[in-house]
């Protein structure tokens, strides 16, 4: 389980990106991270990396307290953040360093099967496509069995096309070994078809605005009359979120696992 | 009008992979080899035709021959062998120092702010005016042009690193911490390869400078070394002479070159510019 309890962050330039921000997430959850463009998502997702320090409150995995990059935390970025100077194997391979040469060479060759990139094994990374270096991305960031993938707008570079590829990608991979996955997203669509919860945050400062369980099916239908609904409960949610005059739910929040509609 | 047409489709069929490859490996360097070859054909020419005597611009007949002579009397290699040995020693010595400051500079910044300053000023000083402090210090020998030579080199070495460091990836360094990377691992695996490219390049820049230099110290007096055969050749009225010494210069300038290319071209196989089919060669 990993818990966020009153997580702030207050950047010594003064900025309060976030505060006060609580919620649990239970191993195998998606949860998705919804919210206007400085609200404090990647903020949030640094600190759970491990990559900032949270100025108040406590992050905590299994009872352990999240203070700086722990090995069941993966984290992938909207940039694919290949070394360029390692092939495309030797790069997913990059954390397996305290494995066995061969147990290596057999994991990397699973993971690049499961993105489906064998044949570019030895590739360079500027040899790949924008999509292509995201899964060797993802891979990286898999191979190493996280107990916690964080993922910052990981397909809001790539076009539309590629990143539903991606999307149905990632949940296969994700049906594999169930890792929690905490995605931050500016696309409704990709929030409603990964997440189990959306969380919607709003900003100045930073804090979790509302949330919402998405129980539809898996695999879930994009026409599906039902997805369209909860995708336009997710959009109002967010529509009220950016206005400056809506009542503030999140003192709700904190008191119970309250979810509104 | 059917000729002109012809010749193009000809030469379209003899550039056809693969062999249209192979072709351009050979045709780029003889296209850099053409107006220099043009230029000496025509200058042995008109020697030879009588238009020039060729005393004070001796013909390339006359000056492979100086080279020839030199080097059959054995004291082309041994000039050579003094140079190289100043240049190697000085070379040595500044890429040594230039690297463990510009790394240093380049990593703490309180070392930065207590060192650069202080180096930046001292390369705002033209090298050659050290000449006579360092003359003063270690005497007329080696010592004083291996220390001009390494005072030349140092430099560019030093920004260059201290550059390159400055300049890692953030974002790349990120991916070292998320997969917990201890200092020399980081060190080892992130900083060294990301800063390699622009050590190359600062390494070439070094030893152009080196050779520079070296001509400098051995103009200070020098009974041995490629510069001593210029001057040498200055003092005797020997044009064809001063021309070995730089065709010499130029040969060993550019095999030294490549040679720190050649070295690195395994480790750069990553970089764009360093794929074998796009490379220098
Ligand atoms: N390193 C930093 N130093 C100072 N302020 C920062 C820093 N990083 C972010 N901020 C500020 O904190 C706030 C939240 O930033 P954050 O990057 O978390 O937003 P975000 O929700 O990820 O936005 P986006 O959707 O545009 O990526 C912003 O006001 C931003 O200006
Ligand atoms: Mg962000």
């Amino acid at each position: 389980m990993l818990v966020l309890d009153r997580v702030g962050k207050t950047y010594p330039n003064g900025v309060n990106a976030l505060e006060r921000f609580s919620t649990e997430i239970r191993l195998g959850e998606i949860v998705a991270v919804i919210g206007g463009s400085g609200c404090g998502k990647s903020t949030l997702l640094r600190a759970i990396a491990g990559l900032d320090r949270a100025s108040y409150g406590a992050i905590t995995l299994d009872g352990e307290a999240l203070t700086a990059p722990h090995p069941k935390v993966g984290i992938i970025f909207q940039e694919p953040r290949l070394l360029p100077w390692l092939s495309v194997a030797d790069n997913i391979g990059f954390g397996l360093s305290d494995v066995s040469a061969t147990e290596r060479r057999e994991r990397v060759a699973a993971a690049l099967a499961k993105v489906g990139l064998s044949d570019k094994a030895k590739a360079w990374p500027r040899e790949l496509s924008g999509g292509q270096a995201q899964r060797v991305a993802i891979a990286r960031a898999l191979v190493v069995r996280p107990e916690v993938l964080l993922l910052d707008e990981p397909f809001s570079a790539l076009d539309a096309f590629t990143r539903r590829d991606l999307q149905d990608h990632l949940l296969d991979l994700w049906s594999e070994t169930r890792p929690t996955l905490v995605l931050v997203t500016h696309d409704v669509d990709e929030a409603v078809v990964l997440a189990d919860r959306v969380v919607v945050m709003r900003p100045r400062p930073g804090r979790l605005f509302e949330q919402a369980e998405i129980s539809l099916a898996r695999p879930r239908d994009r026409n599906s009359e039902l997805f369209e609904t909860t995708k336009r409960r997710i959009l109002t949610a967010l529509d009220r979120s950016l206005d400056q005059a809506a009542p503030d739910p999140t003192a709700a929040a904190e008191t119970g696992d309250a979810l509104w509609w | 009008m059917t000729m002109t047409l012809d010749t193009p489709v000809e030469s379209t069929q003899s550039l056809a992979p693969p062999s249209a490859a192979r072709w351009r490996r050979w045709t780029r360097p003889a296209l850099g080899l053409l107006l220099p070859l043009t230029a000496a054909v025509a200058w042995e020419w008109a020697v030879a035709a009588g238009w020039s005597n060729g005393r004070l611009v001796p013909p390339p007949s006359t000056v492979i021959s100086t080279i020839d002579e030199l080097a059959r009397s054995g004291e082309l290699f041994r000039h050579m062998a003094t140079t190289l040995e100043r240049v190697g020693a000085g070379f040595a010595l500044g890429v040594a120092a230039g690297t463990v400051l510009g790394a240093i500079s380049g990593y703490w910044g309180l070392a930065r702010q207590l060192l650069d300053p202080t180096i930046q000023a001292l390369r705002a000083i033209p090298s050659i005016a050290w000449v006579p402090l360092f003359i003063l210090w270690l005497g007329i020998f080696e010592l004083s042009k291996v220390a001009l030579i390494a005072v030349g080199v140092f430099f560019p070495i030093y920004l260059g690193v201290m550059g390159a460091i400055l300049s890692v990836d953030r974002k790349i360094v990120e991916v070292g911490r998320t997969f917990r990377l201890s200092g020399p691992a980081m060190i080892r695996r992130i900083l060294l390869p990301a800063v390699l490219p622009a050590y190359v390049v600062s390494l070439r820049v070094g030893l152009g400078l080196g050779w520079m230099f070296v001509v400098a110290a051995e103009f200070m007096g020098a009974s041995e070394g490629l510069g001593y055969l210029l001057i040498d050749g200055q003092q005797l009225g020997k044009p064809a002479q001063i021309l070995a010494a730089i065709v010499i210069f130029a040969i060993l300038g550019k095999t030294t070159d490549w040679l720190i290319e050649i070295a690195a071209m395994p480790f750069l196989r990553w970089q764009d510019a360093f794929a074998p089919s796009r490379g220098a060669f």
